[in-house]
């Protein structure tokens, strides 16, 4: 197997994306009229190093086989590439091997605890083990009003099957999680929010919710899809039960994410997808199933993928995570600075870079969010507009869609600096000014 | 610089003072669209005649982008006046042009100032913005003719 190359803008001196940037063929091509790409868009789905599509590719030429099926060569190797990947994800967000179940994305892998906690309310799970799941009417999940759709519906649609009831926490001025709106009771079984906000950017206050939490015996659901990919994130040292993220926006390939669960969770846990690969011996009247992670990992898996996002997070970790951190509030710090100049220009989350990743979303006074991106796109300039899987935070700030910038490795100083311009054209374009 | 193919003069005069903007009394009808990409978001009340063969009012309220708020402008304007039928040979042509990705010839005998969104259908993510009026049109006016057939 090739071993990962190191990136050649990484050192401990912090992170030089412009040494990153031959890494990323994609950043080289124009755009409408032949403009150079500004991808700021990393939040909704990132680009992918050389090093992460050769890994993709070494895998599919050498090795493709299906896993933990066979037993020839292949069968071995693509299983050994397939699991060496988790052990390297589970390192990277340091937790062990067993603890990581691959799915297809963080959607899959939050609709996965909800039907699992779904089939333990119905009383088709494992056995007394699986009682902690179950959830009835009374019970109460808890969200808060910044949620992706992702870590919304799954619980709005658990609290219909199950009779349980949502609340959530409210979201403040500022964009934080209001600690005061909501009160957890013996009543509460969920506790699932979003490690940092994929509009405002802001990051939760994990260690408070987390002990809340703890004090009326809650599971702990974290939403790590925008905190992983940015931050160096210690599942464990976070104490929380479950997490999720995606790996097409951690530099990884699409179609894999992963499910992290506490073992003792994931071995009380009931399956959702059942099939091949998960069970332990079955019979025609009935079956019983593997060990975790195997039990959630039903039928061949995705494997150049998973293969893939081992590559990426080599990547990310020769990079350092803390390095990516600080160069991420660096190009906020530009934004925000660059922004607030422009006239009509409301940033919507925080305008500090306390306890907050790359993501800033805003509004433009007199001109809609589609139409201020319209204009940058026909700049080369690609950012994310509308509601961001994020409505009923949108509604909670009074805005119908607002225009978000977000960031990655690779992306320059310069490159945030054209978003403010790019602003004042759109205000000019629409005669705003 | 495409922008001003696809923001054309007439769209942004639309835009900057919307025909047939706030709801108006009486109506037959009243559609509600929502595109859910971007949460934008239309009211739209028509009223036909007697016979329900004629539009006589449309009007509109309408939250979103530049395109849409346009588009429901022009709607107003090509539409009021014009029979049902007519009205929904515009509809069908708006419809074929906004929906061929800049490949289809649109008619201006037929599409009037509407041509003008012709640029739009080159942006598939905008489509959507220049269709939500004709949509809630189209779906108030078949609540018109339901509730007339059931009366
Ligand atoms: C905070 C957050 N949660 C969940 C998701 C869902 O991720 P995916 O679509 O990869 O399942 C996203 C992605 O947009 C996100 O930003």
């Amino acid at each position: 197997m090739t071993t990962a190359q190191a990136p050649a803008g990484a050192g401990l001196a912090g992170l030089d994306p412009a040494a990153l940037r031959p890494d990323f063929a994609i950043l080289s091509r124009t755009v409408r009229d032949g403009r150079p790409l500004v991808y700021l868009d990393s939040g909704a789905t990132s680009q992918r190093p050389r090093q992460v599509l050769d890994a993709e590719r070494d895998f599919l030429e050498q090795h493709n086989s299906a896993v933990h099926r066979g037993a020839h060569q292949l069968a071995e190797e693509a299983t050994d590439a397939y699991e060496s990947a988790r052990a390297r994800i589970a390192t990277f967000v340091g937790a062990d091997p067993d603890e990581l179940v691959f799915v297809k994305n963080a959607t899959e892998g939050i609709n996965l605890v909800a039907y699992a906690m779904s089939n333990s309310s119905i009383r088709t799970g494992l056995g007394p083990e699986s009682e902690r799941f179950a959830l009835g009417p009374g019970d109460e999940i808890v969200v808060t009003e910044l949620e992706h759709h992702a870590n919304l519906v799954p619980w709005q649609e658990l609290c219909r099957r199950t009779g349980a009831t949502l609340r959530w926490y409210s979201v403040t001025d500022e964009g934080r999680i209001d600690l005061d709106s909501l009160e957890l009771s013996e009543r509460t079984k969920v506790v699932a929010f979003a490690h940092q906000s994929n509009v405002l950017g802001s990051v939760a206050p994990v260690e408070e919710l987390v002990a809340r939490a703890r004090a009326v015996g809650a599971l702990v659901v974290l939403d790590a899809c925008q905190s992983v990919p940015h931050l160096p994130v210690d599942l464990r040292a976070l104490d929380v039960d479950f997490a999720v993220f995606s790996g097409h926006k951690m530099l990884g390939p699409s179609g894999v994410g992963v499910l992290y669960g506490r073992t003792e969770l994931l071995a009380a846990m009931p399956p959702f997808l059942t099939g091949g690969s998960m069970i332990e011996l079955v019979r025609l009247e009935g079956s019983t199933y593997a060990p975790p992670p195997q039990r959630f990992e039903a039928g061949v898996p995705m494997t150049s993928q998973a293969v893939g996002l081992g590559a990426a997070v080599d990547y990310l970790t020769a990079i350092g995570m803390q390095n990516v951190h600080a160069h991420e509030m660096e190009l906020t710090r530009v934004a925000l600075d660059t922004l607030r100049e422009v006239p009509g220009v409301r940033i919507i989350g925080p305008d500090s870079l306390e306890a907050r990743g790359g993501t800033v979303a805003f509004v433009v006074d007199g001109v809609h969010a589609h139409d201020v991106g319209q204009v940058l796109d026909d700049r080369g300039i690609a950012v994310r507009v509308g509601h961001h899987c994020a409505w009923p935070l949108h509604r909670r700030f009074g805005v119908a869609a607002t225009v978000r910038a977000s960031f990655h490795v690779y992306t320059t100083v310069d490159e945030v600096a054209q978003l403010a311009d790019g602003v004042r054209a759109a205000r000019d374009f629409f005669g705003v000014s | 610089m495409q922008l001003e193919q696809m923001y054309q003069e007439i769209i942004l005069d639309h835009y900057r003072s919307p025909h047939g903007s706030g709801l108006k009394d009486p109506y037959d009808a009243e559609s509600q669209q929502i595109n859910p990409t971007c949460g934008d978001e239309i009211v739209l009340r028509v009223k036909l005649d007697d016979a329900g063969e004629k539009v006589l009012d449309v009007s509109h309220e309408t939250l979103g982008c530049s395109i849409s708020q346009a588009s429901a402008s022009v709607l107003t304007d090509l539409v009021v006046g014009q029979t049902v039928e007519e009205s929904m040979k515009v509809l069908a042509a708006f419809q074929e042009m906004a929906q061929g990705r800049g490949k289809v010839e649109p008619d201006e005998d037929v599409l009037g100032d509407a041509v003008a969104f012709a640029g739009v259908a080159k942006y598939p993510a905008r489509v959507k913005c220049a269709l939500l009026g004709w949509m809630a049109f189209k779906d108030a006016v078949v609540r018109v003719q339901d509730g007339k057939v059931e009366a």
